[in-house]
């Protein structure tokens, strides 16, 4: 491994998508990206800009069309088990446990029972779910389940974290809490983390840099913006600083031609 | 605690109950009531027997025990067929569902099955299987498997796809994908058609009795009918249905038990 190497390198990655009746479709056009050990990088852009393709071709569920992918300066060859990965949508095994979906990793990895559970139960009480082990998903609300997919993810110790929207369905209370605690996991032990998110604030907040994606199709990074905000950060609190709305503005700026275009290619 | 309206409908269930056995002994009956249709008073117990006399034919049955060897060989029959049937439905729907290959070379084959009216194999596996139990487990497997096969093909199919790729993701190998995935959210479906597939076991396992056996409750009813015996045909129903009733209500129990971990109806509980 080289010393230097980034986390996370996506080398001008294409990806087209060829459909059944032989229609084609260029989501992602010669994006290039990287993310450095221990980084915190958001990833912003329209609906529809290929966002959750690009981290699906990190994640080595889609491999790209052309380009390529390193992973700790190894190209990445199947699915990259260096990484964790935080679904927008429902990813928990609904027939499991809180407990049960925790330990699903370390069970897959064969590491024993006893000593898998003693691990899930420390990681439920770390993400505030201590006592909820025994709770099947659908006991469980919206937040507590994002805080389960946590922990699940988190329990394996990933070299790289991906997420995908993860708090987009949750009200803006419990998001708030949720990335807060987020950003206390994450100081508590550095990981390279890959966020995306469509909300500008979020990105803003949580992040060391932002990475601004143009609209689909072929979309590809048209701006990156360091966000020289100190940590520790609260997420609600720093939003009102000065420096906050500075860079808020200057990223807005830059997006907001492509969030209008992506608005006019809906209306056709 | 059951409310006082489910307190009267129990009573009002009981007592037309009642009212239809009352109705049937009165009818039957060749002394209380002058002949009305029939022109001998014998003959409408003749045809529909006698409450009276079907439950005393069920209570000797009991009494003396002769009952529960048929039984015994019923319920035998019933549960080899719902476990093989089972087995082979969970196999198959699994192998169709994970290759598109076998499913395309397949589908002509299982609709052509599962469309002909199969309790019509029950001669050609009583010529197969003999008449011991062996052709009525083969009919209620028949039965079965399909039930099974279309709700496992079913739920294969309909697993998340986020909950697949997070569980590869997670370090699933294809095998543990089969195990921890892919066959639970199978088994939810099969144990949503399991009220369905245990009474098919049970039909299989009667109507093959009835076609041609030496044992169990089928073949009791179809020894009654040769001798015109009215009564103790309506004696082997009773005993059937009750049964089915405990079978059915046994399914709902173990529902309750392996289901725990899907949301029910009504359950609000949410923190």
């Amino acid at each position: 491994m080289v010393a230097s190497a980034p986390a996370l390198a996506l080398e001008q990655v294409t990806v087209t998508f060829v459909s059944p009746d032989g229609g084609r479709y260029t989501a992602v056009r010669e994006a290039t990206l990287r993310v450095q050990p221990g980084e915190f990088v958001s990833v912003v852009g329209p609906t529809g800009c290929g966002k959750s393709t690009l981290l699906n071709i990190a994640a080595g569920l889609l491999r790209p069309s052309g380009g390529k992918v390193e992973v700790l300066g190894a190209p990445l060859d199947g699915l990259n088990t260096k990484a964790g990965y935080l679904f927008q949508s429902e990813a928990l095994m609904p027939w499991r446990t809180a407990r049960a979906n925790v330990t699903a990793g370390l069970e897959f990895r064969g590491v024993g029972r006893a000593e898998a559970a003693a691990r899930a139960d420390e990681w439920l009480q770390r993400v505030g779910l201590r006592g909820f082990g025994d709770r099947y998903p659908h006991q469980l609300s919206g937040g507590m389940r994002k805080r389960v997919a946590l922990a699940q993810t988190l329990i394996l110790d990933p070299q790289i974290i991906l997420m995908d929207e993860p708090f987009s369905a949750l009200d803006i209370q419990t998001r708030q809490l949720m990335e807060n605690h987020l950003l206390e996991l994450w100081s508590a032990n550095r990981k390279s983390v890959l966020f995306i998110t469509h909300d500008l604030e979020e990105a803003i907040s949580l992040s060391d840099r932002v990475i601004v994606l143009s609209a689909g199709p072929a979309s590809h990074p048209i701006g990156e913006f360091p966000i020289d905000l100190p940590r520790p950060r609260d997420v609600a609190e720093i939003r009102l600083t000065p420096r906050f709305i500075e860079i808020h503005s200057l990223i807005w700026h830059a997006m907001k031609e492509e969030v209008l275009k992506s608005y006019a290619q809906q209306l056709h | 605690m059951p409310s006082s309206s489910t307190k009267l409908l129990r009573v009002w269930q009981l007592l037309l109950f009642v009212a239809f056995m009352v109705v049937w002994y009165v009818a039957t009956s060749p002394t209380l009531l002058p002949p009305i249709y029939f022109d001998d008073p014998h003959k409408a117990a003749f045809f529909f027997g006698e409450p009276v006399k079907v439950f005393e034919r069920t209570w000797d049955w009991f009494a003396s025990g002769t009952i529960y060897a048929h039984l015994w060989v019923t319920l035998l029959e019933t549960l080899l067929a719902f476990i093989i049937g089972t087995g082979f439905g969970l196999g198959m729907g699994l192998w169709l569902a994970l290759s598109p290959t076998a499913s395309a070379l397949f589908d002509p084959y299982i609709k052509a099955l599962n469309s002909m009216p199969r309790v019509i194999l029950a001669p050609i596996f009583a010529v197969w299987f003999g008449l011991d139990i062996g052709s009525k487990v083969a009919l209620g497997v028949t039965l079965v498997f399909f039930i099974v096969f279309f709700n496992v093909y079913q739920g294969v199919r309909e697993v998340s796809y986020t909950v697949v790729a997070n569980a590869r993701i997670l370090g699933a190998s294809d095998r543990q994908l089969l195990r921890h995935v892919y066959v639970p959210s199978a088994m939810s479906w099969v144990f949503a058609s399991l009220h369905n597939s245990v009474g098919l076991a049970f039909v299989g396992a009667v109507v093959g009795e009835y076609l041609g056996s030496s044992r169990g409750v089928g073949y009791l009813i179809l020894q009654a009918e040769g001798t015109f015996d009215i009564n103790a045909v309506f004696a082997g129903i009773l005993v059937l249905t009750v049964f089915a009733l405990l079978l059915d209500w046994a399914v709902t129990v173990a529902e309750r038990r392996l289901l725990v971990w899907q949301p029910r109806g009504g359950e609000t509980e949410k923190i």
